[in-house]
């Protein structure tokens, strides 16, 4: 299936042989098993699988969910509230699902920035990443939908605040937002075609996650050293890398289980921390909240948007408003993300070996949480400008730094293969045994 | 291990941004709130059935002239995490507040346990249904506005309003409802302002939350056995890996 020397699967004479003649479904569960992972993979790289589960939680929750939900201007509301109150075990399967949402975004934020420090987007995993900024496209426009859904204020009035941005666009714009809202105004259209959207939209995710992992497994995994386990014979991959069963499996299970003991102090003990309360007053379009924010994990790209402003001296000059301007800039900071592969130009992967751009990196982290936090503040003040400087760094960091500093930097040195790091590491003496001294430590004085 | 450090000064601050944040949208501007503390609070917090029953005494005697309480059905005062009341007290009650509904004939006839406390709209006062939840620090934010009252008022295009300091903007239309000689407590407790404070907040904190004691006792369970699986799986994995960082 993939480029990894793997050993052949043999199924056993009989069922298993003839099933396996008309489809080769033992031989993928073989390779999916015995998939060779580079044995020194960090606690950085647990969050894919995390988000795998994240996924079938949500699948499952909101599912049975929608069983009880319905769609109206008024019925949306009161039967969340008949799920939260009525519904045997409603209040759980809602407040999963919400906080779910959260959790899902805190470890895809995790696993983004895991492949921007290790730079696991480089050839040969230009579409591996690709697919996976698509996955994070779709799931944000699934977890502004559902987030709609429960048509209180802030569902109301975030859903009339993004639709609108479509209204910048040159022309079409009118008539763009009037055919998403299905009538003149946000409304019971509007919310039912959310509704069937955040329905269909999870299983597209889903495929797109069979891609990702299928393009993942055909050119295997990266490692914190950024250097490739040896693919030449089956021998030197076995010293590379683990069977992804049972070694990765139980990891990812065990950082599974500590990340699910959040998730779970949050549902069960702070489950609204994470939303909004004006979300438990009924939609009114007559009444505007005092401060519309979106949830905290669009914060960022929020800030982004509402940092375009009418008086920046660049918009002056620019042929269109500062509207489309902020919605140009929100997308492009998002679409950024898919160019990386070629925008980068060390030549080495992992930031470990890069003196310069690790400073750079964690400019861009700290960035991040400086945009997620003026987005959640009013824009007024300081803040303008505060978010003004964090948009410039987003797009100087991937357009400027990220091409000029692979080129100028001296990468140190790496191991020679992903073997010789892990041993090491751990003290391993090539051949298997241990580093002189440990070995004596472990002799019997003579 | 430098890189094993930056990751979790990332997961660290990814945390505490998400805290930050939160914090900024959930603080209600400048006001003052009270210092008051409820049994529910806490993760093995419950309620206190005695003040969610002197709190449904102020909500009928006093609250429901004009808020109304639409998702809250009767039968649920008779919840063992909420008020307790017994199925013939939930039927006194109904019967004694005179709450009607409009049978598939369009009369008017007794309400029944299965139904739910009326909307209330003729005085434009938000529903109580989920107030405690529609407002940052819900019960505490409720027990400061009723006690917030500093006596000024001022009128305005016809509208009377009352100085608040626990309201945004300082400003409040609705008169001050509570005065500490409200209600005669059917369990005998002399009622002053902060105790009828006390237990109306309590009792709306119940209303938008009623399945809070539940939810909190399944977190319990739930935590301590992620913690025991958490400690069971980190030994197996280290087992399971000690062939291969420590060949023999």
């Amino acid at each position: 299936m993939g480029n990894i020397p793997q050993e052949h699967y043999e199924p056993k004479p009989g069922a298993a042989s003839w099933v396996e003649e008309r489809l080769p479904i033992g031989g993928l569960i073989s390779h999916l098993q015995n998939f060779p992972t580079p044995k020194n993979l960090n606690y950085a790289y647990v969050f894919g699988g995390i988000l795998v589960l994240f996924l079938v939680i949500q699948i499952v929750t909101g599912i049975v969910l929608s069983m009880h939900y319905q769609v109206g201007d008024e019925a949306s509301f009161r039967s969340v509230e008949h799920i939260m109150r009525d519904v045997n075990g409603g209040w759980l399967l809602r407040y999963a699902h919400a906080n779910g949402a959260s959790f899902f975004f805190i470890a895809v934020y995790a696993h983004i920035f895991r492949g921007l420090y290790y730079g696991s987007y480089k050839a040969p995993r230009e579409l591996l990443w690709i697919i996976g900024v698509l996955i994070y496209v779709v799931m944000m426009a699934t977890a502004f939908m559902g987030y709609v859904l429960p048509w209180g204020q802030m569902s109301f009035w975030g859903a009339k605040v993004i639709t609108s941005l479509f209204g910048a666009i040159p022309l079409v714009g009118d008539s763009l937002t009037t055919w998403l809202w299905g009538g003149p105004a946000v409304g019971e259209a509007t919310l039912n075609r959310m509704f069937s959207l955040h329905y269909l939209l999870p299983f597209v995710i889903a495929g797109l996650t069979v891609l990702h992992i299928w393009a993942l497994h055909h050119v295997g995994n990266t490692n914190p050293t950024g250097v490739e386990i040896r693919k030449d014979s089956i021998e030197n991959v076995k010293k590379d890398t683990v069977p992804f069963t049972p070694y990765i499996a139980i990891k990812d299970l065990y950082a599974i289980v500590i990340f699910l003991i959040l998730f779970v102090a949050f549902t069960f003990f702070a489950p609204n921390y994470l939303g909004h309360p004006d979300n438990y007053i009924e939609a009114n379009p007559l009444v505007t909240p005092a401060h519309i924010v979106p949830e905290w994990y669009f914060l960022p790209f929020y800030a982004i948007l509402r940092a375009i402003t009418d008086d920046l001296w660049i918009m002056m000059i620019m042929p269109f408003t500062a509207k489309l301007g902020g919605v140009l800039a929100m997308f492009g900071a998002i679409a950024v993300l898919a160019f990386v592969p070629w925008l980068d130009t060390s030549r080495v992967r992992s930031t470990t070996y890069r003196p310069i751009y690790r400073w750079w990196f964690l400019l861009l982290v700290i960035d991040f949480f400086v945009l997620m936090w003026v987005g959640g503040k009013p824009a007024e003040g300081i803040y303008p400008i505060i978010a003004l400087i964090a948009t410039a760094y987003w797009f100087i960091h991937f357009l400027i730094v990220l091409p000029v500093v692979g080129l100028i930097e001296k990468p140190l040195a790496r191991p020679e293969t992903v073997e010789a790091a892990f041993n090491e590491k751990h003290g391993i003496k090539p051949g298997g045994d241990k580093t002189d001294a440990e070995a004596s430590a472990l002799q019997p004085a003579e | 291990m430098e890189t094993m450090k930056m990751i979790k000064s990332v997961l660290a601050s990814l945390a505490l941004a998400c805290a930050m944040t939160t914090g900024a949208f959930a603080a209600g501007g400048d006001v003052e709130h009270a210092d008051v503390e409820f049994s529910f609070e806490g993760p093995f917090g419950a309620y206190d059935r005695a003040a969610l029953q002197r709190g449904l005494q102020i909500y009928q005697g006093i609250c429901a002239g004009c808020h109304g309480m639409k998702f809250v059905a009767f039968r649920t005062l008779a919840d063992e995490n909420g008020p307790g009341l017994s199925e013939d007290q939930v039927k006194a009650f109904i019967a004694e507040a005179g709450y009607e509904v409009e049978d598939a004939s369009g009369e008017l006839v007794p309400a029944k346990t299965y139904d739910y406390f009326p909307a209330v709209t003729n005085a434009g006062a938000p529903d109580m249904s989920l107030l405690a939840k529609a407002r940052a620090d819900g019960a505490v934010h409720i027990y400061s506005i009723l006690t917030g009252y500093t006596g000024e008022e001022k009128e305005i295009a016809g509208t009377t309003l009352y100085e608040n300091k626990a309201y945004p903007g300082g400003w409040i239309n609705m008169a001050p409802p509570l005065w500490g000689d409200d209600v005669e407590y059917g369990d005998g407790t002399e009622p002053t302002l902060e105790r009828e404070a006390r237990d109306i907040s309590q009792f709306l904190m119940w209303a938008a939350e009623p399945t809070m004691i539940e939810r909190k006792q399944a977190g319990i369970r739930n935590i301590v056995f992620l913690l025991i699986f958490a400690v069971l799986l980190f030994f197996v994995n280290r087992r399971i890996w000690a062939n291969v960082k420590h060949p023999e």
